[in-house]
């Protein structure tokens, strides 16, 4: 596994996303694969950016990375040693209501969910750990 | 993400163009809150929008519910990647899509 360390800031997302997408050089992908890994990375990191850490308290987001041959499929793992989060936990969000009833809350995992093969999150020795696991 | 703006009377065009996430999406919300005031026709052409998320459909989101109080809003030239968002998340129920 590749890792990196970043700032668990907004002012990242850019990195983050450029730091996973590196990762598949040299591989084929489509183009819709690059979208909805775009997408999961930023919902997970800016997740971890906004609440992981008390604003006084800035932490750190760890991402490690993986592409695997066969199947040919990239791991993206997150690990941040802030408040035990679970995005998994809460229900999925209602996508039926009107504009008018809708939450816009949970509509980033939602997507997460739908566009990745896997998503697995424990917490362990402290750290919560998101991973992503997405077929190329 | 770019910004541009075409008025005509109390009909609004916004032509996005670039990524709308959580760095740029302000930059939407600002323009809304600044040009909304006596339009009763909202188009956010997309044609060269080339990303989505969940940040940006927040600000769409508000568009839309400010319009169905004021006029209405319509969503036009949505690309592949941008429709599966809308897809996924159900807004192409909340949202008029047009070619």
């Amino acid at each position: 596994m590749i890792e990196k360390r970043f700032p668990a800031a907004l002012d990242q997302l850019e990195s983050v996303q450029m730091f996973v997408l590196e990762q598949l050089k040299g591989h084929t992908y489509s183009e819709r694969t690059r979208a909805q890994l775009d997408v999961a990375v930023e919902e997970i990191f800016v997740n971890i950016a906004r609440y992981a850490y008390p604003p006084d308290q800035p932490g750190w987001a760890l991402i490690r990375c993986r592409v695997e041959e066969e199947p040919p499929r990239i791991i993206v793992q997150f690990v941040d040693r802030g408040v035990p989060f679970d995005p998994l936990a809460k229900k999925d969000a209602d996508i039926t209501l009107s504009a008018e009833e809708r939450q816009i809350g949970g509509l980033g995992i939602l997507m997460v969910k739908r566009s990745m093969d896997q998503v697995e999150y424990t917490y362990e020795d402290g750290q919560n750990v998101l991973t992503l696991t997405k077929n190329i | 993400m770019t910004i541009t703006k075409k008025m005509d009377h109390t009909a609004l065009t916004l032509f996005l163009e670039g990524r709308l996430d959580t760095t740029t999406s302000p930059q939407l919300e600002g323009e809304l809150a600044a040009s909304l005031d006596g339009v009763t026709q909202l188009t956010l052409d997309m044609e060269q929008l080339s990303y989505l998320s969940s940040a940006g459909l927040r600000v769409i989101l508000s568009a839309q519910k400010r319009m169905n109080k004021q006029g209405r809003m319509v969503v036009r030239h949505v690309n592949e990647t941008i429709m599966e968002v809308f897809e996924v998340t159900g807004f192409v129920d909340i949202l008029t899509i047009e070619s």
